[in-house]
C-alpha cells in the first residue's frame, strides 16, 4: 500500500502539535526553539506532500520553499541561540517563565 | 585737488579715532607701538588739514561743503554734511598741531603710568571728536561730536581713577556740561521745527543761509541763547565755569589739550560758527542774544582772573586764567569781533598749551608737586622749561610786538571800545587785561624767581621728549604774532574773507598803547608785590579777608552746594520717600490684589477644575490596570493564546463554509 497524501498530512499535523505542545510547555528556551523548528518542519512537510501528489510534470516549486525554509530556519536558529545565550548571560537563567520584562 | 579733499573731510577726525580703537585692541604691554599710532595718527590728520587750508588761501571768502543723507524718515531725510572754510581750516590746522605737541609730550610725561596705551587711545579720540565739530556742516553731527569730546573729556579727566578728586572731577565735568547741553539740545530741536534744516551751508537752503534765517524770525533770539548755554557749558562761561578748573585733576597733557585745542575752544566756535543766528535782525551790531554773550563774557572773565589771584595750584592758575580768556572771548563775538574772538581762540591754543605743558614739566620736575608756594628758584635748575614758560606768560599777558596774543587781545579791546551799547565791558576787559599780567608774573616770580623751597631742591629739567614741544610751540606763539598785527592783519582778514593789505599806520593807535601801558602796569605791580614773597602770599597778608574768599573761589561752589545741589539733595530724598513708601506701598496694594485674585483662582481650579479632571482620570486608570493584568510577558501565554485563536478561526472558517 503506498502512502496517501492523508498519511502525509496527518503526520504533518501531528509533528505540528507536538512542536506546538513543546513551544507551549517547555519551560527551557532551547527546547521551546527545539519546539518551533517542529513545526516549521511540519510546514516543510506539507509543502512537499501537496508538490509530491499534485498532477506531474509540475515545476518543482515545493522542494525549493523547503529548501528555502529549511535555510532560513538554521539562520533563525542561529539568531535564536545568540539570543538565548545572552539572555542567558544577563539573567543566569534560561528558564522563559523569569523572562517576563523587555527592560534589562 | 581742493574739490577731493572737501569729500574726504571726514579722513581727517577718522584718522585719530582709528588710531584710538587700534590703541585700545593692543595689550597694555606695547606702549612704544601705542604713542606711535596716536601720533602717525596726527601727523596724518595735520597733513590732511594742511591739505584742506590751503585751497583756503587762495579765494577769499572760500566755503566748500560736501552733504550726505544719513537717512530717510517718511517724506524727510536727515542730511549731514562737512565744510570747509577760513574758520574750519584754522581751528583744523591749530587743533592738530597742538594736540601733536601734546602727544609728544605725553610720550614724556604719561612714562611712568601704567595705563600708557589707554592714555593715548583716549588722547586721539579727543582730538578726533574735535575735529569732528570742527569740519561739521550740520548742527546735528556737531553735536554727536560735542557730545564726544565730553565724553572723551570725561574719560580723561577722570583718567586715574583710582583717586577719589579725579573721579568727582570727572563727574562734575561731564554733568555740569550736560546742563548746557540740554539748552544746546532744545535750541537745536527748535531750530528745526522752524527752518526744517539743520545744516549750515546747503547751497541757500541751509540754517545759515537765507532761506534758513527768514524762517527763524523772532526765535532767533531765543534759539541763539540755548545754543549758547551749551557753548557756556562747554567754554567754561560763567556760571556754568566750575567744572573747568576741576578738570586739573586729569594728568597735565590732558589739561593742555582740553585748555587749548579741543574742549573749551568748542564753545566759542559753536558760537562763531551760528553767529549768523546770533547776529540775526541785528541793529548797529546789537541783538539781545549778542548782548547777553557780552555780559556773561565780561562777568566770567572778570570773575576767573579774580580767583586766579589768590590760588596756589598752578595749574589751578592756568585753569582760571583758560576762563577768563574765554570770557574775553566771548566778549568779543558778542561785540562783533568775530575775526579777533577767533584770533584770539588760535593764539590762546598756542600759548596755553605751552603754558600748561610748562607746568607739566614743572610739575614732573618737582616730583608731582603742584603748590607754587612749595616751588621757587627753578630758573637756574629748568633753563629751557623757563624760557618757553616765559614766552607764553608774556602771550599770555599781552607782552606787544612779538607775543601772539598782546595783538590778539588789542584787537578784542578795540572791537569793545566800538560797542554802541555800552562802554563799560571795554573797561572792565582793560582791567582784565591788568589782572591777568598781574597773576601770571605772580605765577613766575613764585615758581622760577626768589628761594629755592621745599619741592624745588631736588627739581631737575625735563627729558628732550618734553622740552622739544616746548620749544616748538614758544616758536608758534611768537610767529603767530606776524600774521595778527594790526599792521598786516593777514589772519584777521582772512578770516573774514577779505584781502590782507599791509597799513603801519594802524600801529599807531591810543588804544593800542593804553593796553600796552596797562600789561606793563600789571606786570610792574606783580613784580612790586610779589617779589621776594615767601609761603604766605602778599594778598593774604594784606587782606585775609578777601584772599580767602577769592582762595576760596568765591565761595562759588559752596553757593552751588547750598543752593542748586541743595534743591537737588532735596528732590532726591523727596523722590526716595515717595519710592520707599507711597510707590512702594502703591506697588505692594497692588501686589496683594494680585495675590488675593490668584488664590482665588487657585481654590477654584484645585477644588473645581482639578477634581473633575482627577475623576475622569481616574476611571481611565481603573480600565488600564484592569487590562494591564494580562499583560505578564510570559512569551508562553502568549504564543498558547494566538494558538487558542488561531484555532478558533479555523473552527470558524470550518463553520462557515
Amino acid at each position: 500500500m503506498s502512502p496517501t497524501l492523508a498519511t502525509f498530512l496527518i503526520v504533518s499535523a501531528a509533528l505540528f502539535c507536538v512542536g506546538l505542545l513543546a513551544a507551549l510547555s517547555r519551560r527551557h528556551a532551547i527546547f521551546i526553539l527545539i519546539g518551533i523548528e517542529m513545526m516549521l518542519a511540519a510546514a516543510g512537510l506539507n509543502f512537499i506532500a501537496f508538490w509530491r501528489f499534485a498532477p506531474q510534470p509540475t515545476p518543482p516549486t515545493g522542494v525549493m520553499v523547503t529548501i528555502f525554509a529549511i535555510a532560513i530556519a538554521a539562520a533563525e536558529a542561529a539568531v535564536g541561540l545568540a539570543l538565548v545565550i545572552a539572555v542567558y548571560r544577563h539573567y543566569h537563567t534560561s528558564n522563559v517563565d523569569q523572562m517576563d520584562q523587555l527592560k534589562g | 585737488m581742493s574739490n577731493w579733499i572737501v569729500a574726504h573731510l571726514w579722513l581727517i577726525p577718522a584718522l585719530p579715532l582709528a588710531a584710538s580703537l587700534l590703541i585700545l585692541s593692543l595689550t597694555n604691554a606695547r606702549r612704544p607701538l601705542a604713542a606711535g599710532l596716536a601720533i602717525a595718527g596726527q601727523v596724518l590728520a595735520l597733513i590732511l588739514s594742511l591739505g584742506a587750508f590751503w585751497p583756503t588761501l587762495s579765494t577769499p571768502g572760500y566755503r566748500l561743503f560736501h552733504n550726505f543723507t544719513w537717512f530717510t524718515f517718511g517724506e524727510q531725510t536727515l542730511r549731514l554734511g562737512f565744510v570747509i572754510d577760513p574758520l574750519a581750516a584754522v581751528m583744523l590746522v591749530m587743533i592738530t598741531f597742538v594736540s601733536l605737541c601734546i602727544f609728544v609730550f605725553s610720550v614724556g610725561y604719561m612714562a611712568a603710568d601704567k595705563n600708557f596705551g589707554r592714555f593715548f587711545a583716549y588722547l586721539s579720540f579727543f582730538s578726533a571728536a574735535m575735529l569732528g565739530v570742527v569740519i561739521a556742516n550740520s548742527l546735528l553731527l556737531l553735536f554727536i561730536c560735542w557730545e564726544l569730546v565730553g565724553l572723551a573729556s570725561y574719560l580723561l579727566i577722570g583718567f586715574w581713577i583710582h583717586k577719589p578728586s579725579a573721579a568727582a572731577a570727572a563727574k562734575k565735568a561731564f554733568i555740569t556740561t550736560r546742563i548746557g547741553d540740554i539748552g544746546f539740545f532744545l535750541g537745536m530741536l527748535w531750530l528745526y521745527g522752524r527752518s526744517g534744516t539743520l545744516l549750515f551751508y546747503d547751497g541757500g537752503n541751509g540754517a545759515l543761509e537765507n532761506a534758513g534765517l527768514l524762517s527763524l524770525g523772532a526765535v532767533a533770539t531765543a534759539i541763539a541763547l540755548l545754543i549758547f548755554c551749551g557753548a557756556a557749558g562747554k567754554s567754561g562761561q560763567f556760571p556754568l565755569h566750575v567744572w573747568l578748573p576741576d578738570a586739573m585733576e586729569g594728568p597735565t597733557p590732558v589739561s593742555a589739550l582740553i585748555h587749548a585745542a579741543t574742549m573749551v575752544a568748542a564753545g566759542v566756535f559753536l558760537v562763531a560758527r551760528v553767529y549768523p543766528i546770533f547776529s540775526l535782525g541785528a541793529i548797529g551790531g546789537v541783538t539781545t542774544s549778542l548782548t547777553v554773550v557780552v555780559w556773561i563774557g565780561v562777568i566770567t572773565a572778570l570773575i576767573s582772573a579774580l580767583i586766579a589771584l589768590a590760588q596756589a595750584d598752578i595749574k589751578r592758575i592756568l585753569a582760571y586764567s583758560t576762563v577768563s580768556q574765554l570770557g574775553l572771548m566771548m566778549v568779543s563775538l558778542g561785540v562783533g569781533g568775530v575775526a579777533a574772538g577767533i584770533m584770539h581762540l588760535l593764539a590762546h591754543g598756542f600759548f596755553k598749551a605751552l603754558l600748561f605743558l610748562g607746568s607739566g614739566s614743572v610739575i614732573h620736575g618737582c616730583h608731582e608737586e603742584q603748590d607754587i608756594r612749595r616751588m621757587g628758584g627753578l630758573r637756574g635748575v629748568m633753563p629751557v622749561t623757563f624760557l618757553t614758560y616765559a614766552v607764553g606768560m608774556m602771550a599770555l599777558s599781552g607782552v606787544p610786538l612779538f607775543f601772539a596774543g598782546a595783538w590778539t587781545k588789542e584787537e578784542i579791546l578795540h572791537a569793545t571800545s566800538l560797542w554802541s551799547v555800552s562802554r563799560v565791558p571795554h573797561y572792565l576787559m582793560l582791567a582784565g587785561v591788568v589782572l591777568t599780567a598781574l597773576y601770571m608774573t605772580r605765577q613766575m616770580i613764585y615758581v622760577f624767581f626768589g628761594r629755592r623751597r621745599a619741592a624745588a631742591e631736588h627739581a631737575h629739567e625735563s627729558p628732550a621728549v618734553m622740552t622739544w614741544p616746548l620749544v616748538v610751540l614758544a616758536l608758534c606763539a611768537i610767529a603767530l604774532s606776524v600774521v595778527l598785527t594790526p599792521a598786516w592783519p593777514w589772519l584777521h582778514d582772512f578770516l573774514l574773507g577779505e584781502k590782507a593789505a599791509v597799513d603801519l599806520g594802524s600801529l599807531i593807535q591810543p588804544g593800542l598803547y593804553v593796553a600796552f601801558v596797562l600789561v606793563a602796569l600789571g606786570i610792574g605791580l606783580g613784580v612790586f608785590f610779589y617779589r621776594g614773597a615767601g609761603e604766605v602770599d602778599p594778598l593774604e597778608r594784606a587782606a585775609p579777608p578777601l584772599f580767602r574768599f577769592l582762595a576760596n573761589r568765591m565761595w562759588l561752589d559752596e553757593l552751588y552746594d547750598w543752593t542748586i545741589l541743595a534743591v537737588a539733595r532735596f528732590a532726591a530724598r523727596l523722590a526716595d520717600f515717595l519710592d520707599r513708601y507711597f510707590w512702594d506701598g502703591l506697588v505692594r496694594l497692588i501686589g496683594g490684589l494680585g495675590q488675593l485674585v490668584g488664590s482665588l483662582t487657585k481654590g477654584f481650579d484645585e477644588r473645581g477644575i482639578n477634581a473633575g479632571v482627577n475623576d475622569a482620570t481616574g476611571v481611565v486608570r481603573g480600565l488600564g490596570r484592569l487590562v494591564s493584568v494580562r499583560h505578564s510577558g510570559q512569551v508562553q501565554t502568549y504564543l498558547g493564546v494566538i494558538a487558542v485563536g488561531l484555532l478558533a478561526l479555523l473552527l470558524f472558517y470550518a463553520w462557515l463554509t
